[in-house]
């Protein structure tokens, strides 16, 4: 996102945008958040028991089930993705499928199927991660600086 | 001028709604049997623009002007249209407000005798408009209360020097305005002080009251934006057009679908004029139409880089001839 050049509102742009706040209609929140822990939490019970699932099949510990756990759920996320499903569950569904791993297959699938037109390089390769890029990026500096911190900790 | 002919094509969505009768043609989905989204908008206008001119009687030969805009860069669907359609081309732009902007510069030109004939057509396609606009088709999000749906279609019109009953009596051209508002799912708040304003300056500049016309039309305001004009219109002068007002973002879909706050696109004008009201008027069931269109002037790079969201409206008066 990024800090964004704020352009000059006058007074009569301050007072309209102020009306405009104040009459707008507001998202359903106490129901987007009900649905979001129902669904988000289905989503991770699913992902639990492919994990116990990995874990028995395999002879894995918990920990080390937890990968092919992940890819599966990222699999299932972008089969939803390509199969026209997964849009329509999120508008049900918001951050209960967003937040979750199946978030980050649907943006990254949407991204590379809606391209796939302007072409091979340009369109999947260079479009792939029009959304999910930020998400990338910032995981990674995170990742450095918690890396860090806890380097130097003794 | 005379409205010789007209035509609208429309998406299966739209075809649903309530006046998916008054359609020539409904498309069976979105992709129109084309390989792309862009191709499928191209087709529909296309398709709309043909139409127009043989129900007017006339082929391309017979036409001096073609005119036309849409939602796309460039305004590529109306370009790539034109070289189809093979006649001297004149590109708009006026965002969702085209199809007042082309229906006033269309008359214009066949008033001062530059054309007999010319065609007007505008477009507008909600995955198209999406994956340029906003995120790619298949992403999953929820939309906010307030944003509106891209309508998918084109309508079309042939307006000429002779013959019909229904004429282009006269027209308001739009100020830009910037109201403040960033917010780019809000564009009926962005519009509707453009809206409000170009409705005063008309009844002001024409010296008539809301009461003169059956029917003022506002293009895409959706159910906010209608909210925001009528504040803008009371708090402002007092005006108050409730009784002959109504929003063609509010018209098209049935209330069934899952479009928010209503339709908006450059065929949300066009699909209700081009297919209901010119009819209407040639029955007889509306004798005087005023025609608000809205635009709003913002593009994605102007978004992403803080600035308002610019808006204009263009008001075309439709009237009958006993």
């Amino acid at each position: 996102m990024g800090k964004k050049q704020e352009p000059a509102r006058n007074s009569t742009q301050r007072k309209y945008v102020k009306e405009v706040n104040r009459r707008a209609p507001r998202p359903p929140v106490l129901r987007n958040v009900i649905l979001a822990f129902v669904t988000g939490g289905t989503v991770c019970v699913v992902g639990q028991a492919f994990t116990d699932f990995y874990a028995w099949l395999m002879d894995l510990t918990p920990q080390e089930a937890g990968n092919p756990a992940v890819a599966t759920m990222i699999l299932i996320g972008a089969l939803l993705t390509g199969f026209g499903v997964f849009d329509k569950l999120a508008k049900v569904a918001g951050a209960g499928l967003a937040v979750p791993v199946t978030g980050f297959a649907n943006s990254v699938v949407a991204s590379a199927l809606e391209f796939k037109k302007e072409g091979l390089v340009f369109g999947v390769g260079g479009k792939m991660f029009q959304l999910a890029g930020a998400v990338i990026v910032f995981g990674v500096v995170t990742a450095f600086i918690v890396g860090l911190i806890s380097a130097l900790l003794p | 001028m005379y409205v010789r002919s007209t035509a609208a094509v429309a998406g299966p969505k739209e075809g649903r709604g309530p006046l998916g009768k008054y359609y020539d043609h409904v498309y069976d989905d979105n992709i129109a049997g084309e390989k792309t989204f862009e191709k499928a908008e191209r087709a529909m206008m296309k398709d709309a623009a043909l139409r127009a001119i043989q129900k007017a009687g006339l082929t391309a030969n017979d036409i001096d002007f073609f005119l036309a805009g849409d939602l796309l860069n460039q305004v590529t669907v109306a370009n790539f249209t034109a070289l189809k359609v093979g006649v001297p081309f004149l590109g708009l732009y006026g965002a969702c407000s085209t199809s007042a902007e082309s229906l006033a510069l269309g008359s214009v030109l066949v008033d001062s005798g530059a054309a007999r004939h010319v065609v007007i057509a505008t477009s507008s396609h909600n995955d198209a408009a999406e994956r340029q606009y906003r995120y790619p088709t298949e992403y999953g999000y929820q939309r906010r209360p307030y944003a509106q749906w891209t309508v998918t279609g084109s309508g079309a019109a042939v307006l000429s020097a002779e013959t019909g009953n229904v004429k282009v009596t006269g027209f308001t051209a739009g100020r830009v305005h910037d109201a403040g508002v960033k917010e780019p799912y809000n564009l009926g708040a962005a519009m509707a002080p453009a809206a409000a304003d170009t409705i005063i300056t008309h009844l002001n500049d024409f010296e008539l009251t809301p009461g003169d016309y059956d029917l003022i039309l506002t293009g895409d305001l959706g159910k906010f934006g209608t909210e925001m004009l009528f504040q803008q219109l009371s708090t402002g002068s007092g005006v108050d057009i409730s009784k002959q007002h109504r929003d063609c973002g509010l018209m098209i879909y049935d209330r069934k679908e899952d479009v928010h706050a209503g339709g908006s696109g450059c065929a949300s004008s066009a699909l209700v004029v081009f297919g209901y009201v010119i009819e209407a008027l040639r029955e007889g069931e509306l004798k005087r139409v005023l025609l608000v269109a809205t635009g709003a002037l913002h593009s994605p790079t102007t978004f992403q880089q803080g600035e308002n969201i610019p808006s204009i409206a263009h008001a075309v008066i439709l009237e009958r001839e006993e």
